[in-house]
């Protein structure tokens, strides 16, 4: 059983920190949606889990899993799949050799631990026939359906999602909530930052922008907010609703 | 998997027109010498295996700077900083597989431009296994001013600045190694071991160093 635990994790961008510290356990066949407004550290939270960016401060760990060179994986970047906004295709290059290399630089394949080959990666995306063509001919879409069929080419256990449905017509967002739920009842875990429901049950992290000003105000003397005249509505939630049951959000 | 990303990035490199860019560039170079200088032979076969060496080293930092920013642009660097090989490594393949699409095509084409600079023979021959040994090295510390300005939009011009002067020893020594080949009482083989001593040097410094940096680039 994989469980990823963080504590205190605290999250910065280029060394200011855009969140409050937030704990949260996750153990295989769970799902985190990360929700908030635009520009309030979602992403941030998904690349500094994938070990792109440094913690600010905080432990991340995991446990009981093991890295594709067969250690035990210390981060959860080691054991992750990272769908970022970028989907991280070569534009002239067919989408089939494009998977093919992401399953060979992965080290992924059928004689991998469950991850599939690129032509049943891309049927499960329905984009079976369309592997021979570059990848820059495809629409917004079916670009983003090709970069999930990355997830499927070789096997991690932990899924980072950012917005993964984004450009995705209705018939594709279900297409992927199977895909997803197939990935959890299977004992993976997936930490999505996401704006529309994703057709999965899962506990939800809200973050909220981090204003210092307001927290600086929040922090003073509350009478002297009253000479500065301007109406403060309280300290607001930017606190993450750590929801420890399992809480369906959508 | 890191024969995965050689063979991938020799494919991209050479369709995308890193080599072309490169020959042609030093093509560019090379060819006007002799009309800037004039007509003088023996002059120019003096100078010849300096100015190879020169246009080399200008032809090799101009297609430095996409090294790593293609890979940002589209967003396969993330993926490669996450992969199961250590970065170094990876740099390591990236740089082979960009001296191998934009770095041995200079090194193939130094003996038919050898012959508009009235080089003997074995000074071309000199020419063409000092570049082999010593353009490796030139990539190996553009990766590190590559990787530093991949966040930059234009970096071009920082890769070159910062690279520059790292890479004068190569210059020096490889040029040196040349003469010695051709000048009968300078030696060709305490040069020329240096230089390769400065390949293998850069080629353990080199990715480690653009690992390093790329990772603090990671936004």
């Amino acid at each position: 059983m994989i469980t990823i635990t963080a504590a205190g994790l605290t999250i910065a961008r280029g060394g200011e920190i855009v969140a409050e510290p937030d704990d949260f356990t996750l153990s295989g066949g769970d799902a985190l949606l990360v929700i908030g407004p635009n520009g309030a550290g979602k992403s941030t939270l998904l690349r500094t889990l994938a070990g792109l960016l440094p913690l600010a401060a905080g432990r991340l760990t995991v446990e009981g899993a093991l890295a594709p060179d067969g250690e035990p994986a210390a981060t959860p970047g080691e054991i992750a799949h990272y769908l970022g906004h970028r989907n991280g295709m070569k534009p002239a290059v067919t989408v089939a050799d494009n998977l093919l290399f992401w399953q060979r630089f992965l080290g992924g394949g059928p004689g991998g631990p469950g991850g599939s080959d690129v032509a049943a990666a891309l049927d499960a995306v329905g984009l079976g026939d369309l592997g021979h063509l570059p990848f820059g001919y495809l629409s917004a879409g079916q670009q983003r359906r090709a970069a999930m069929a990355r997830l499927l080419v070789a096997h991690r256990a932990l899924w980072i999602l950012d917005e993964p449905t984004a450009a995705l017509d209705t018939a594709s967002q279900a297409t992927f909530a199977r895909l997803l739920t197939a990935h959890l009842s299977a004992g993976g875990l997936v930490v999505a930052a996401t704006h529309q429901p994703l057709g999965i049950e899962g506990r939800t992290l809200r973050i909220e922008r981090f204003d210092p000003a307001v927290a600086a105000a929040d922090d003073a003397d509350p009478a002297a907010e009253g000479f500065a005249g301007a109406p403060r509505s309280g300290r607001p939630e930017r606190d993450l609703v750590r929801s420890a049951t399992a809480e369906s959000w959508w | 998997m890191v024969k995965a990303l050689f063979l991938r990035d020799v494919r991209l490199g050479i369709a995308g027109g890193g080599a072309t860019v490169a020959v042609v560039f030093f093509l560019a170079v090379i060819a006007t010498i002799p009309f800037g200088i004039g007509p003088d032979l023996n002059l120019l076969s003096r100078i010849g295996p300096a100015i190879l060496w020169n246009g080399a080293l200008l032809s090799a930092l101009l297609t430095l700077d996409r090294l790593f920013q293609a890979d940002r642009d589209d967003g396969t660097l993330d993926l490669l900083i996450l992969g199961p090989t250590p970065l170094p490594l990876t740099v390591l393949a990236k740089c082979a597989a960009h001296w191998v699409a934009s770095g041995l095509p200079l090194v193939l084409a130094a003996p038919v431009l050898g012959l508009f600079l009235a080089l003997s023979p074995t000074a071309i021959g000199a020419v063409m296994a000092t570049l082999l040994v010593g353009t490796p090295a030139i990539t190996l510390i553009g990766a590190v001013g590559a990787a530093v300005a991949v966040a930059l939009p234009r970096g071009g011009l920082l890769v070159s600045v910062l690279v520059l002067p790292l890479a004068i020893p190569v210059l020096i020594f490889g040029v040196s190694a040349t003469y010695g080949a051709v000048n009968e009482p300078d030696p060709f083989l305490p040069p020329f071991l240096i230089l390769i001593a400065l390949t293998l040097f850069f080629a353990v410094l080199g990715p480690v160093a653009a690992a390093a940096a790329l990772r603090a680039s990671g936004d």
